[in-house]
């Protein structure tokens, strides 16, 4: 991985810069910086409050926003798990979301892997935040390192320690791109397949065991972990002003491969992109994302929400992926949308009805063997299925299949005479090959 | 006089009680009454079970008040209460009680889960030959004639209903396979309709798209 | 359900709407069906001569998948 580089664009991410890495170890690091006692010296020990609440105040003070594609105020759900507790007499849960089911993210399994403690320790920290008697940290298995054995061993080295007040359960999440979806999450918990169930009220009042249930991102809970240690001025000295902080970025450039970067927010997009060839183009914020042409990149954008609001783009969970213009990008995003259709949870009659056709669609305008409506169809399609669904599986799904449409028009253009300006037909953006065949692939 | 208006409701009870049941098995499988609205279904179904209701409690009152034969009110919801015909009439408690369970459940279904309407809901397919039952052997005015003719008719058209509901949930799919079949069938009419178009297509400088 | 003096709007829980299509007919002027048989739902505030069908709709729903929530 990379340190962030330094950004001059204005001035307000000047010297702060070089603190960064926060969650992650210093680059030359290696090995053994994970274990606890690494972790210890270069952290410091956990700072429990020994009171329900206070924490809260200075999650608030300091901004922190959720790092699971959302980017709801931390200090928000803290209190509302807080009073909920209260005011119902029970006690709340906390669960971290370490389920990653992104294909094109790697960043929590990362975070998971290089800095455990960190969120460990984050996670005892709203726990005894909210007043929690329970702790799970969910994780997802298909990674390139065995995270579940890493997290154990952790576990143990913590226990051994007396370190974690409220215990420490290791769930594994199936291998769904729904199941870090948090009532998804619940619903598998709870015994039940990885499926999105109806929640009202909000799982923050009634979740899991019908207890008032706080879940947040692995990568929230470890910039919990450092607020509570350094506070929250400290927190606020990168990234901007309304949106403050460093996080952790999932960039793909052209030789494919996935490099994880803490970077503040605010950081020039062309940073994570690099200098772009004619013909590339730029996809934000993963498969719920947006493709942005390269002109469009081009333009003074920042990651934040704020300047990516102008190309109808968020955050997400940082993921920057540039795609080389050797590829098609419609290619590229049929291929995706027919893996985000296989995993709709098909539930929904809106979402079961129109991904698949939408999927289908796509395959063809890619293929060059599109009928002529097969463009209206798909915005007609997109149309009606937006927001109506148990999830917003199908309005990001369908808000990456018309951003495509929009940056890959000309494309579209060609392939409609039956050409192609791709001259490489080798797969880029990583999708998953196992498909969900029965109910037992969603438990 | 009593005694007459008790059989008379109770033939029209379980007369309504199988229409409620053949009704239910429609709105399951989003069937329609012919020349009726959608609503009709459903709506009859819920009035149709709540004039089953009224006409089941007729039937008790009148039965229990009349002087022929001594019947506890207590008999009309707790089984083995009468000491006249105690299996039959006991049928019959438990039957009503499972049809008072179905109603104020769904009544109050709003403050309950799915679950657990669900079910109590799926009682009344033991509800039904509870009653049948109870209508047939408590008196012999339903083991003779036109009386019984009735009673069969009834148990004909819910064993025919069930096994129709039963081999049409077979044709169901299971939630984690549907959209895959979705994808499979819509995946299909696209190469039949994509091998006619391609034909078509003249082939231009610049690579073109096999496939 | 919502105060009777608030503004109230439809919604619907799409994971237990099977399509049945009786809401559709019991309010045509804020619900029409989709393409598929699934209920397109007007998102506005509901005006209150339409309130009353509103409210059969919704207890006409055999799996009470339509809701009047508060049009916040």
């Amino acid at each position: 991985m990379t340190a962030a580089t330094d950004s001059t664009q204005d001035g307000s991410q000047s010297s702060a810069t070089t603190e960064l890495p926060r969650l992650l170890p210093p680059p030359e690091n290696k090995g053994d910086a994970w274990g606890l006692s690494a972790h210890i010296e270069r952290h410091g020990r956990l700072p429990y409050r020994d009171r329900e609440g206070i924490l809260i105040q200075d999650i608030e003070t300091a901004g922190l926003t959720g790092r699971g594609g959302a980017a709801f105020p931390v200090h928000r759900k803290l209190q509302a798990v807080f009073a909920a507790a209260d005011k119902r007499r029970r006690t709340p849960k906390v669960i971290a979301n370490g389920a990653e089911s992104e294909p094109a993210s790697d960043k929590d399994a990362t975070l998971l892997w290089l800095s455990p403690h960190l969120v460990l320790d984050g996670l005892q920290l709203a726990a005894e935040a909210v007043g929690a008697d329970t702790a799970i940290l969910y994780t997802h298995a298909n990674r390139r390192h065995d995270v579940g054995s890493r997290l154990a061993e952790a576990i143990r080295e913590r226990a051994a320690r007396s370190l974690d007040r409220v215990p420490v359960q290791l769930a594994q999440a199936p291998a769904r791109f729904l199941s870090g979806q948090e009532t998804a999450l619940l619903n598998h918990l709870a015994g039940g397949p990885a499926v999105p169930t109806f929640n009202l009220p909000r799982i923050t009042e009634r979740g899991l065991g019908n207890a008032p249930t706080l879940v947040q991102n692995v990568e929230t809970l470890a910039h919990l972990a450092l607020i509570a240690r350094k506070g929250p001025r400290w927190f606020r000295s990168v990234g901007t002003d309304a949106e403050p902080g460093s996080m952790l970025a999932t960039i793909r450039r052209a030789d494919g491969q996935p490099r994880i970067s803490e970077v503040p927010l605010g950081i020039p997009l062309k940073s994570l992109t690099g200098d772009l060839a004619p013909g590339s183009a730029v996809l934000l914020g993963g498969y719920h994302g947006t493709w942005l042409s390269e002109s469009q990149a081009r333009q003074q954008l920042t990651l934040d929400n704020h300047s990516l609001a102008e190309v109808e783009a968020r955050v997400g969970t940082g993921i920057v992926i540039t795609l080389p213009p050797d590829r098609c990008g419609l290619v590229e995003t049929a291929r995706v949308v027919r893996y985000l259709a296989l995993e709709s949870a098909g539930q929904c009659g809106p979402c079961l009805n129109a991904l698949p056709r939408i999927a289908a669609a796509l395959a063809e305008v890619a293929g060059g063997r599109a009928r002529s409506q097969a463009i209206e169809d798909i915005e007609r399609w997109s149309g009606l299925v937006a927001g109506r669904g148990g999830c917003h599986h199908p309005d990001g799904t369908t808000r990456f299949v018309r951003s495509a449409l929009r940056t890959f028009a000309p494309e579209v253009r060609r392939h409609q005479r039956g050409q192609c300006s791709a001259t490489s037909s080798k797969p880029f953006l990583p999708v998953p090959q196992d498909a969900a065949r029965s109910e037992h692939d969603w438990i | 006089m009593l005694w007459y208006a008790s059989r008379a409701t109770g033939v029209v009870a379980l007369l309504l009680l199988t229409a409620v049941l053949l009704l239910g098995l429609l709105v399951t499988r989003q069937g329609r009454l012919p020349g009726l609205p959608k609503f009709a279904v459903t709506g009859l179904h819920r009035n149709l079970a709540l004039l089953a209701t009224a006409f089941v409690a007729l039937h008790v009152l009148t039965a229990v008040s009349d002087g022929y034969v001594d019947i506890p009110i207590t008999a009309a919801v707790i089984p083995l209460a009468s000491p006249y015909e105690r299996l039959w009439l006991g049928m019959g408690a438990v039957a009503f009680d499972l049809m008072l369970a179905s109603v104020v459940t769904s009544l109050l279904r709003r403050h309950l889960s799915r679950k657990a309407w669900r079910a109590v809901h799926l009682t009344a397919y033991v509800c039904w030959p509870v009653a049948w039952l109870h209508s047939i052997f408590s008196s012999s005015d339903m083991q003779h004639g036109l009386m019984l003719g009735i009673g069969i008719i009834c148990a004909i058209a819910v064993v025919g209903g069930v096994l129709w509901r039963l081999a049409a949930a077979g044709n169901d799919v299971p939630r984690a396979e549907r959209v895959g079949l979705l994808m499979a069938a819509v995946h299909r009419k696209g190469q039949q309709r994509g091998n006619r178009l391609h034909e078509q297509k003249n082939k231009g400088a610049e690579r073109t798209l096999i496939q | 359900m919502p105060a009777k003096n608030s503004a109230e709007k439809l919604m619907v829980n799409f994971i237990d709407c099977a399509g049945h299509g009786v809401c559709a007919e019991l309010l045509p002027e804020a619900i029409t069906m989709d393409e598929w048989g699934y209920p397109i739902v007007d998102p506005r505030p509901l005006p209150p001569s339409l309130e009353r069908n509103a409210r059969s709709a919704v207890s006409g729903c055999p799996t009470l998948a339509l809701r009047l929530v508060k049009a916040d």
